[in-house]
């Protein structure tokens, strides 16, 4: 393969499917021929649900729309599509999804055949138990300690967030459409840089640069088409969009977005250090930036582990309130309440929580604001315990003795809270991020399986 | 001369830094500004843990970040995103306090 002198990756979305791709940036961004689209689909935000019960966040039409729009594109072209993290989680079901809407979008339009190359990212709990038996340490991230048996035989679901490895494997067996299970956000970008022959240090801060679209452009927009341009001695990225342009404060704005730090940025296999990075405007819509370098790990790669477990079934209650003797109260409310949800199942395995908005429901322990200023409240009530029928329960009476509190110096004695509907309202069951963590590997790939198929 | 965080910062936020971190970006138009404000010592990792009612050791990261000329702290969550009594998934809505905080531009 006779090396490119420059590389042009577009992203058309920062998490294809969960909200629509705009349809005029990215085909101004078609039009000037990129040699690759790609795009990530997942994302950790969403919360632990999607991963533990298996399901998406995003709908399903919106996800077959942005990847029609990619392959429709690439397919006329004949250049490479490549998506990430399918379907918000990156589980192998999520994949197995996206591969089924290829097909039907290639029938629908009558392609001719291409290579469909795709990648599954799930881990078994026996591949990390055995692991751990043998010794091996699952250090945990962002301050977590490192994984117990008891955290693992917790969870329900794990993926493996995959980096660069699995994209140039596709690439080398000559994939025209690659579906990879979790990933990287950068690594769907920088993949494709690296097997094009490219540094790694400008093939990851490409990736880091690219992996929100529009996010990195100003005014703020999201789902609008950015590319990114690399070469051997920099990377620049422009927007599509008519009304956005990247700018050095949106692109060095955007360097911060959603890390702890801005400075460095961990991948399966090293990290991208930023602090020497130089940025400069190139033309009106286009930021260039030099002086990334990247630092491989030292001993065994380590790959991400996500996981998430199930808590329990989960009842949702609504609550109004408007005395202002009970607002000011509302605290020795909830304590009755608590303590009603108590007599009622001693012993019961249950959770109970309140959002008292109005008081401090949106930031809880962190608002600075103690007293109450509203002259109603609107109060959350959560109830999760291991059956739906306790859960039920539990938030019914949370809900409930709201309406029976008793203070002594109250005066709407027919009831202390305003109900829109006197019952709870079932919800989706409750889960938790299990797993924040790295597991040590020899192979880079050992976690993820190749799979290749024509579609026709 | 006092003047509030919202009228000088083009962008103050805060969002997810994975499952367990939210961080907080407040970023100004004007290198002039920023420096200031740097300068006038109203916003450190002390005063923002007393801001937020928390202990220093809930503050991971604190950075002033000239490239973009911005100022970014990190806030430890007690419980991963998303789980059973979440009031914020996306860690979004956590930066208003932020909004009110005096800056002695001059005499410093």
């Amino acid at each position: 393969m006779k090396k490119k002198q420059k590389l042009r990756i577009i992203s058309p979305n920062g998490h294809l499917g969960f909200a629509p791709t705009k349809e005029e940036s990215f085909w101004i961004g078609a039009r000037t021929k990129p040699d690759y689209y790609c795009c990530d689909s997942g994302s950790d935000d969403i919360g632990p649900g999607p991963l533990g019960s298996d399901t998406c966040v995003s709908p399903y039409e919106w996800q077959k729309h942005d990847l029609e729009l990619m392959l429709l594109a690439s397919r006329e072209q004949g250049v490479p599509m490549v998506v990430g993290s399918c379907g918000d989680t990156g589980t192998n079901s999520r994949v197995d999804r996206y591969i089924e809407m290829i097909r039907d979008l290639a029938k629908k339009h009558k392609m001719k055949p291409f290579k469909l190359v795709y990648f599954y990212s799930e881990v078994s709990k026996e591949y990390l138990r055995k692991k751990m038996k043998q010794g091996v340490v699952i250090e945990g991230l962002d301050s977590r300690p490192p994984l117990t048996l008891e955290e693992l035989e917790a969870t329900d679901r794990i993926v493996a967030v995959a980096g660069v490895h699995p994209y140039i494997k596709a690439l080398e067996m000559g994939a025209d459409v690659i579906l990879g299970g979790r990933s990287s956000d950068a690594a769907v970008f920088a993949g494709p840089a690296i097997y094009e022959g490219f540094p790694e240090a400008q093939a990851y801060y490409l990736g880091k640069v690219l992996e929100c679209a529009s996010f990195c452009a100003e005014p703020y927009a999201a789902k609008e088409s950015v590319i990114g341009e690399i070469t051997d001695k920099d990377v620049k990225v422009t927007a599509m969009a008519p009304f956005q342009r990247c700018t050095i404060a949106s692109v060095a704005g955007h360097a911060m977005y959603e890390r702890s730090n801005p400075y460095y940025e961990y991948f399966a296999g090293g990290h991208l250090d930023m602090r020497e990075c130089v940025y400069e405007q190139y033309d009106e819509k286009t930021t260039r930036i030099t002086g990334m370098k990247f630092v491989p790990i030292q001993g065994k790669v380590k790959v991400k582990l996500e996981g998430s477990g199930k808590v329990g079934e989960r009842y949702i209650g609504i609550v109004g309130v408007r005395d202002p003797y009970t607002i000011r109260n509302i605290d020795k409310v909830l304590d009755w309440a608590r303590s009603q949800v108590e007599e009622r199942l001693p012993g019961k395995e249950y959770k109970l929580y309140y959002r008292i908005y109005g008081k401090n429901g949106v930031m809880g322990d962190l608002e600075p604001i103690k007293e109450i200023r509203s002259h109603e409240l609107g109060i959350i009530v959560e109830g999760v315990a291991p059956t739906k029928e306790v859960a039920q329960e539990v938030t019914l009476i949370g809900a409930r003795q709201i309406f029976y509190a008793r203070l002594p110096e109250v005066k709407g004695t027919a009831g202390t809270a305003a109900f829109i509907v006197d019952e709870v309202l079932p919800a989706s069951p409750a889960y938790r991020w299990t797993m924040n963590h790295v597991v040590p590997v020899d192979d880079p790939m050992e976690l993820f399986t190749m799979h290749e198929m024509i579609i026709q | 001369m006092k003047k509030k965080l919202v009228d000088l910062a083009k962008t103050i936020r805060s969002k997810n830094a994975g499952t367990d971190r939210i961080t907080f970006d407040i970023i100004f138009r004007e290198k002039e500004i920023y420096e200031k404000v740097k300068k006038s010592g109203a916003i450190t990792k002390d005063k923002i843990a007393a801001l937020y009612g928390i202990p220093l050791s809930r503050i991971t990261d604190f950075v002033e970040f000239d490239p973009a000329n911005a100022i970014k702290f990190t806030i430890q969550r007690l419980e991963p995103s998303g789980s059973a009594g979440e009031t914020d998934i996306f860690g979004c809505q956590q930066y208003p306090p932020l909004l009110d905080i005096e800056i002695e531009l001059d005499g410093q």
